[in-house]
């Protein structure tokens, strides 16, 4: 029978949930790496057992873990993130100029061909790759290269590059996400890349539907379609029919259309999942009641899901890599809370019911459907 | 005989428990202490140096001898006790909170 592996990374560590495909009983290994902060823990498509994790403190910097055997064990490897050349400047908060400086790795996204090829998105915003199993990274400079990198301003969050998809029809097509540049892609592996923010306003900045500075908090792709995006904006939800060339608004009757999480379902490429909260100074879902909400028609059209989910005096936040989605079927739906909840759906989201209570604050969610 | 102390988790980072002990040559200076921790123990390359610009991260600390030597500089010469390894060395992670 298949099964689940859910890698949850928190405030203080990382804990690895498991289950039968029934999913209804989880064992919760852990806390690997206690007293850290994990940003992000993913598993190699190539090779499931193969797992990397980013481990990172505000007292001791950043190292990269990596695992052979599904978590079980890990080995350091390699954490010279060096920028590529003079790194130069972005924008502070006040639109001062502020050198680029390495903090920390918010994404890691393993190939889905080769375990030892794994991007890495960074704060300060860039984005690097490694060919060896995380031992060397090189940055994919292309990036921060193409011109508008010394306008790029950093987000509440920090000027983090959070977001990695790879295209898997096309390898050298590569899309990511920056708070608060916005997205970009590239159709040549990385060496030129442009802006795809074409359709978003956001009135933050002083150009609304300016090329760049837009604050996207993720987003999420359909294996099937990969040219069909949708994206949670700081405000309003996106979609894009073209592979990130333009976008329209598809926010709908969301009852806010602020957020940071997002999902896709595994077999319903139309099937898309958002956690609205209410509000960017408020992080908390509106009225205290902790609500996905479903859309079956590709945006627009948004239905509550509510069941197992705690309907009053709630108010914990979902942050933007805190949901991720099973390839079983029915497709089980996660997400993790930064109240230390981590919530499953076996059933397309129908109903709700935790396999994790009491962590820390969950930074980030993602699922391996063991076979 | 250099005996050098880490704070818990960089212990753990580095698989060593209790003390690290380093044989160095010559003067013993600050600089060369954590050059030669680090190669004893390569996983704590950029825990307490930035890798880039091989600063002290800001919330580590060097004490030694009931003196902070946070703000002295590489090459600065650790005390004779210290050197002879009648004191440690202290790396401390800051009280920062969280």
């Amino acid at each position: 029978m298949s099964g689940v592996r859910v890698l949850v990374g928190t405030r203080k560590g990382a804990f690895i949930l498991t289950s039968d495909g029934a999913r209804t009983r989880w064992e919760v290994s852990g806390p690997h790496f206690g007293g850290w902060e994990i940003y992000h823990v993913k598993g190699s498509p190539a090779d499931p057992n193969r797992l990397y994790a980013s481990q990172s403190s505000g007292w001791f910097g950043q190292q990269i873990q990596r695992s052979n055997d599904g978590g079980r064990t890990w080995t350091p490897v390699g954490n010279a993130f060096v920028y590529d050349g003079v790194p130069g400047t972005h924008q502070w908060y006040d639109g001062t100029p502020h050198p680029w400086e390495f903090k920390r790795v918010w994404h890691l996204e393993p190939s889905p061909a080769d375990p030892d090829v794994v991007y890495a998105g960074v704060e300060d915003a860039a984005l690097f790759v490694s060919k060896d199993g995380g031992q060397h990274w090189q940055e994919v400079a292309g990036l921060r290269g193409h011109g508008s990198g010394a306008s790029w301003q950093p987000g509440a969050g920090g000027l983090c590059l959070h977001t990695i998809i790879l295209d898997p029809g096309r390898p050298d097509r590569l899309f990511v996400a920056i708070s608060a540049a916005g997205a970009f892609r590239t159709d040549d592996a990385g060496t030129t890349w442009k802006p795809i923010n074409r359709g978003l306003r956001s009135q933050y900045i002083p150009v609304p539907d300016a090329e760049v500075g837009h604050c996207v908090h993720r987003i999420v792709m359909h294996r099937s379609r990969p040219g069909v995006l949708f994206m949670q904006k700081h405000w309003d939800v996106m979609r894009s029919d073209d592979a990130g060339e333009s976008w329209r608004e598809v926010s709908g009757n969301l009852p806010t259309d602020f957020g940071f999480a997002m999902g896709v379902h595994a077999h319903e490429p139309e099937t898309v999942y958002v956690v609205p909260i209410k509000s960017d100074s408020e992080h908390y879902p509106p009225d205290g009641r902790l609500r996905v909400y479903r859309s079956r028609s590709g945006g627009n059209e948004w239905e509550p899901l509510t069941k197992g989910l705690p309907q009053r005096d709630c108010y914990v936040n979902v942050l933007r890599g805190a949901m991720s989605v099973d390839a079983l079927d029915a497709c089980g739906i996660y997400f993790g809370t930064t109240g230390g909840q981590v919530y499953a759906s076996a059933d397309s989201g129908d109903s709700w019911s935790p396999i994790a209570e009491h962590l820390p604050p969950v930074l980030s969610v993602e699922v391996q459907t063991l076979p | 005989m250099i005996r050098v102390v880490l704070p818990a988790h960089l212990r753990t980072l580095a698989q060593t428990s209790d003390e690290v002990t380093l044989d160095l040559c010559g003067t013993v200076t600050l600089g060369g202490v954590l050059d030669a921790l680090e190669l004893r123990h390569p996983v704590l390359r950029g825990a307490i140096r930035d890798r880039a610009t091989q600063r002290r991260r800001p919330f580590v600390r060097f004490f030694a001898c009931e003196r902070d030597l946070s703000h002295d500089p590489p090459d600065t010469a650790l005390p004779e006790a210290v050197a002879t390894g009648a004191e440690p060395f202290y790396i401390v992670g800051a009280i920062a909170g969280g």
